[in-house]
């Protein structure tokens, strides 16, 4: 461990942040198709993370994950640009690739970083399309790692790391031990742009697609959606005109004295 | 030791006739006191039968008496020893573990602060089940909704495993009301330390120190009237606009992310997809566009 960290950071392809998403007709999930898609932004995060790590020289080797459909590759080829060393895609039909649940994304995981020999996990603390929060804190149990979740600042020191959390009250400060799972929050850096050069650079990195059948793992389901629907319309407010009729008007609703 | 974990749940729910129903609530508390959320947590929980609560931590004896004392609580675990001090997930899993195996209840439900959307999924890894997290409708015992996409699109989900997991997101769960006339049983509980489990738990992950901002103003999930700052309000010097506004109206103010990142405010006021879920009855927005990831975590507000 002491001739540099080998990270595995976690990049997930989600609609882009900006995109307002559309419940498909038929209350399957949402619309998909034709919808801009980027790099899940706390995972963008997690490479930065990474990036500065090497930079810094606790990493030596930055390897960039993504768990899903062919598509995934692209986010792949975005973290590399960003400074990844190299990339690895399990790759899964659109029908698997709709199913997976963060258990699914931990149990493959899990079995990456023991073949890949990693000593630290760098994810999103949450991905923001299903919003689970979950799947870091998973592998952490299925490695029997420690987890230090919703990181602001990460410092090693010998063979530990140092992680300042946030968390509902304030600040908490953690020390794990590595090998560990650490999950970002947004404070945690501002990931660089990538730029044109290091893209041009990018597609000649390394980056190794297996299929999920490879790794010998098999996938049932333990959530079953029923349906996706539109969250309630609220009706049209008003406009007030000063400051006085909006302060009668709260007093009217009897939401304020 | 994964695989040891896995069989022995699985023996004592699948293979006991014994029938699962109730749940174990995973109290969250700190500096000497409960946290609001455990209320909507325990009144969610109330849908699955009998709730048994669980109090990890150490000198909390006066945390479990009121927990006992909370209406539809029927039964208090209590592990008090100072390794439980301040909530570290790999101390506290193979804990709520023992009480599982112990209660065998159906449901493990926490509120869905950062300490239960830290602690639970890594339970659920040990239990090998699907959490699912920021539950805002219970329809069955296995049927729930949540919200993903910052809550643009709800999702109803069945689970199919033995034990659910949930995170309990307050804001869509009255809290249940506190009553002393019957106060539950309280029994003591630890886990297998002595294991390998207990041995590796005790080295990997220590806690160091906290950083708690103080307010006098009421706290920010529970509070009937919620103010918020955005990035139009140019400088934290100008927050204290809103401060002498919370403080007349006895509301608690929050921020946009744009906010926080300016450094306006301390991060844990942000309110948002990625910060904190608010729904109070009157919601005064300044400065705020209304970005889709802001409107994740306010938008049930009344007003």
């Amino acid at each position: 461990m002491s001739a540099g960290l080998r990270i595995l950071v976690g990049c997930k392809r989600v609609i882009d942040y900006a995109v307002k998403v559309r419940v498909r007709p038929d209350a399957a999930g949402v619309v998909t198709d034709g919808v801009k898609h980027s790099v899940n932004p706390f995972d963008e995060i997690a490479v930065e993370e990474a990036i500065r790590m090497k930079e810094n020289k606790i990493a030596a080797d930055i390897l960039a994950f993504n768990f899903g459909t062919s598509k995934g590759q692209e986010v792949l080829r975005t973290a590399l640009a960003m400074g990844a060393d190299r990339a690895l895609q399990i790759e899964v039909d659109e029908a698997v690739g709709q199913m997976l649940e963060p258990l699914h994304v931990s149990e493959v995981l899990e079995k990456v970083v023991r073949d890949e020999k990693i000593d630290l996990v760098i994810l999103g603390k949450q991905a923001i399309d299903n919003d689970a929060v979950q799947v870091g804190q998973m592998l952490a149990a299925r490695l029997g790692w420690p987890q230090a979740t919703f990181a602001s600042k990460i410092t090693k020191e010998g063979d530990n790391l140092i992680v300042v959390r946030e968390i509902d009250g304030g600040l908490s400060t953690i020390k794990v031990r590595l090998p560990a799972v650490v999950t970002t929050d947004l404070r945690l850096n501002q990931p660089r742009y990538a730029t044109l050069p290091n893209i041009m650079k990018a597609k000649k990195k390394p980056m190794v697609v297996k299929k999920l059948s490879e790794l010998g793992i098999e996938l049932k389901p333990h959530l079953q959606v029923i349906k996706v629907e539109d969250p309630p319309v609220r009706s049209g407010g008003i406009k007030v005109d000063s400051v006085e009729s909006l302060v009668s008007k709260l007093k009217e609703k009897g939401v304020i004295a | 030791m994964f695989a040891r974990f896995l069989r022995s749940s699985v023996i004592s729910t699948n293979t006991s006739t014994r029938r699962l129903i109730g749940s174990l609530v995973i109290v969250e508390h700190s500096e000497g006191k409960c946290e609001p959320v455990n209320l909507n947590a325990i009144s969610a929980a109330k849908k699955f039968g009998e709730v048994c609560c669980l109090v990890a931590g150490f000198k909390c004896g006066k945390i479990s008496e009121e927990v006992a004392s909370v209406s539809g609580v029927t039964r208090v675990l209590v592990a008090d020893d100072v390794f439980y001090e301040n909530g570290i997930a790999e101390k506290l899993t193979p804990l709520v573990l023992a009480a599982q195996s112990k209660v065998t209840a159906s449901h493990l439900v926490v509120g869905c602060s950062t300490f239960g959307r830290d602690l639970l999924p890594r339970v659920a890894a040990k239990l090998h089940v699907s959490p699912i997290n920021d539950v805002i409708a219970i329809h069955s015992v296995d049927t729930f909704q949540r919200p993903i996409y910052a809550g643009n699109a709800l999702v109803t989900l069945k689970s199919l495993d033995p034990i659910k997991c949930l995170t309990i997101r307050a804001t869509a769960f009255p809290p249940t009301t506190t009553t002393n006339d019957k106060p539950a049983p309280i029994e003591p509980i630890s886990a297998p330390s002595s294991d390998a489990v207990g041995a590796e738990a005790m080295n990997l992950a220590e806690f160091v120190s906290v950083e708690r901002h103080k307010s006098d103003r009421p706290e920010l999930t529970a509070a009937n009237i919620v103010i918020s700052g955005g990035r139009g309000l140019k400088s934290g010097d100008n927050f204290k606009l809103l401060y002498d506004l919370a403080d007349k109206l006895n509301a608690a103010v929050g921020a946009s992310r744009a906010a926080v990142d300016a450094g306006f405010v301390p991060n844990d006021m942000q309110i948002g997809q990625t910060g904190k879920i608010v729904a109070p009855k009157l919601y005064i927005a300044v400065g705020i566009s209304g970005a889709i990831q802001h409107l994740a975590g306010m938008k049930d507000s009344k007003l």
